[in-house]
């Protein structure tokens, strides 16, 4: 046991290299990277990378309301780039700030799910017979239901709020990750090094956390990046749909809608930037999580 | 099979039992109709006679048993709203709605199905390697933000497509289509294109799989062996094997597509059951919500049943393995 350790951890450390190595091969995967790492970093910096705070109503100025891009602030010394939304907010403000709650959600809510999800998939994987069987048909059901019908009736029901959007996609995306990590445990339990730790006496619930769970997690994590521009999308629409966020911290769904009434006179900023910046950043979620599953995916390997 | 049938129809009422029960108490929690439908002028002796009229001073299981014994007689309750029956209200609009999925499935599957063929059988040509890349985009679009560039483009900018209502309609078996007429057309092309978007980087890339997996199998080589033409061997051959997950996932995609029209329904004033249900939310018309529910349970239940029975007729090895 003690004189295997180094080894294991130098075998952990090529494989990782080796994924990183084949993921940084495809140039569209190492854009969309890029864009996500502007993103997130833009996201985060926020408050030092834009003029105004958007949420502050104090520092909104109703004069300014559905200003066309590049025209100058009339009071401060600054230029509304993007231009301005119905309230008079500074829409570039309001895009980084949106990516802020845009991605607080998506991330957010996928960490949770993933965390209930994998411990019940694995739960269910442990247990088997009837836990198992009753366990699958509940995800079964869930996953049958068009989401976006589900999400409405329980934020109809919880309301309005970005914990309450949070709580929703939880809700309704555990199932993913709880599928496909008893899936993915089931296999591995008829592998040899299960056999292996078996022989050795130690316990099965070791077995699955130490030794199972570490080999579920590549799927898990191309589910992961999948499900985060679900959730985000999904954010997106309910919020769009006046469901979502309120009105007082605009996400970038919300600015979209928000746009939507001033589409027909031609001011097309107000609904386009903001679906821009959205569009970018689940583009390029797409695709790191597809590059992520090519490389990931022993089969596809030649 | 008449036993897999029996077992399969018998755990589809389950279901659709088990949704009434958590789609009755779900809606029970949202909120208290009353409040929205009676005025604050109302005086107490009002008030409660109006909770009488609407059954809500019944405990919540003789409601649940009420409503279950008024589902079985096609009753589901009247509408606050509108004062009408909630189930003929949503089956009024489901034409719509329907109009709008097939045409969008239909849409996906013109598009998307000779897409698929192409990058399938050339997979490093340049233009393959594009439509993958697009697909990425159509599977990341948001769709409501794409609805609103449509109607910016085509209907402010270029004035060609109307970007609200269904047109003019006309009577066929009883119910009013869009399809039948050119207005009718004209108003359904951008919503359909819209709802399709999605299904047709699905489709793509369904087609492009199947036909990848297809291609290298003995059955494929025997026939160009064979000198049958290339026509021939895609179509007869390849295609048809590639059509069973496509059958599979577009019968179970039509269910989803009907959901997602609320989306589509609510931007372009398509006056469908999608919209309605948006608005049934928004003032807490409980039955309305409750009827569009259960309609879209059967629906998806039904579609699913029916997509289980077609994969057993379409594949012989499933087939098989029934009868045996």
């Amino acid at each position: 046991m003690m004189a295997k350790r180094p080894s294991r951890s130098f075998d952990e450390r090529s494989i990782w290299w080796r994924v990183g190595a084949d993921f940084l091969r495809s140039r569209v995967a190492l854009t969309g990277l890029g864009v996500l790492a502007i993103v997130v970093l833009a996201a985060l910096a926020a408050p030092w990378i834009t003029p105004q705070n958007p949420y502050d109503l104090m520092q909104l100025d109703v004069m300014d309301a559905r200003l066309k891009p590049g025209t100058p602030n009339s009071a401060a010394g600054y230029t509304y780039w993007l231009g301005t939304d119905g309230q008079g907010r500074d829409l570039y403000s309001a895009i980084i700030y949106g990516l802020r709650i845009s991605l607080l959600v998506g991330v957010g809510s996928a960490l949770i799910a993933a965390v209930i999800g994998t411990l019940v998939g694995l739960l269910a994987a442990y247990a088997g017979g009837k836990a198992d069987a009753l366990l699958m048909r509940l995800v079964d059901l869930l996953l049958s239901f068009p989401t976006i019908l589900m999400a409405m009736m329980i934020l109809a029901y919880v309301g309005k709020g970005v914990g309450n959007v949070v709580l929703t996609l939880v809700l309704l995306e555990w199932a993913y990750y709880a599928r496909t990590a008893r899936g993915q445990a089931l296999v591995e339990t008829g592998r040899d090094y299960v056999d292996a730790a078996r022989g050795q006496g130690i316990s099965k619930w070791r077995i699955l956390t130490g030794h199972i769970l570490p080999n579920c997690l590549p799927p898990l994590l191309v589910i992961g990046a999948l499900q985060i521009a679900r959730a985000i999308t999904l954010e997106a629409t309910l919020s769009f749909l006046g469901l979502g966020v309120p009105i007082t911290e605009p996400s970038l769904g919300l600015l979209i809608s928000n746009g939507y009434q001033y589409l027909l006179s031609n001011e097309y900023w107000i609904s386009f930037f903001p679906g821009l910046a959205l569009l970018a950043t689940i583009v390029a979620i797409n695709l790191v999580g597809d590059q992520l599953r090519d490389v990931l995916n022993p089969r596809l390997q030649k | 099979m008449t036993g897999w049938l029996l077992r399969r129809i018998a755990q589809a009422a389950l279901v659709v039992l088990l949704m009434t029960v958590i789609v009755f108490i779900g809606l029970h929690a949202i909120g208290n109709p009353v409040d929205i439908l009676i005025g604050d002028d109302m005086n107490q002796q009002e008030r409660l006679q109006a909770i009488a009229r609407l059954g809500l001073d019944q405990p919540l299981w003789r409601q649940y048993l009420a409503f279950v014994d008024g589902a079985l007689h096609g009753n589901l309750g009247k509408s606050f709203v509108y004062q009408e029956d909630a189930i003929r209200l949503i089956l009024h609009r489901l034409p719509a709605t329907l109009e709008l999925a097939i045409g969008a499935l239909l849409l996906a599957i013109v598009i998307g199905v000779p897409l698929g063929l192409y990058a399938g059988m050339k997979p490093d040509h340049p233009l393959s390697k594009a439509l993958m890349a697009a697909s990425i985009v159509g599977f990341s679009l948001p769709a409501f933000w794409v609805a609103l560039m449509f109607i910016m483009v085509f209907s402010v900018q270029l004035g060609w497509l109307p970007a609200s209502g269904r047109g003019e309609t006309r009577e066929l078996l009883g119910v009013q289509w869009s399809w039948l007429t050119l207005d009718g057309l004209q108003h359904l092309v951008l919503p359909a294109f819209n709802l399709a978007l999605f299904k047709i980087s699905l489709v793509l890339r369904l087609t492009r799989a199947g036909v990848r997996e297809v291609l290298p199998q003995d059955f494929v080589k025997f026939a160009r062996a064979k000198g049958l033409s290339p026509v021939r061997v895609m179509v007869v051959h390849v295609l048809r094997n590639t059509l069973i997950p496509l059958v599979t996932v577009l019968g179970l995609e039509l269910g989803a597509t009907i959901a997602y029209a609320v989306v589509t329904e609510t931007i372009f004033a398509w006056p469908g059951a999608g919209k309605l249900i948006l608005d049934s939310i928004n003032s807490l018309d409980r039955p309305v919500v409750v009827a569009y529910l259960m309609v879209v349970v059967v629906i998806f239940v039904t579609l699913n049943l029916v997509v289980d029975l077609l994969y057993k007729l379409l594949d012989p090895r499933v087939r098989l393995e029934a009868a045996r």
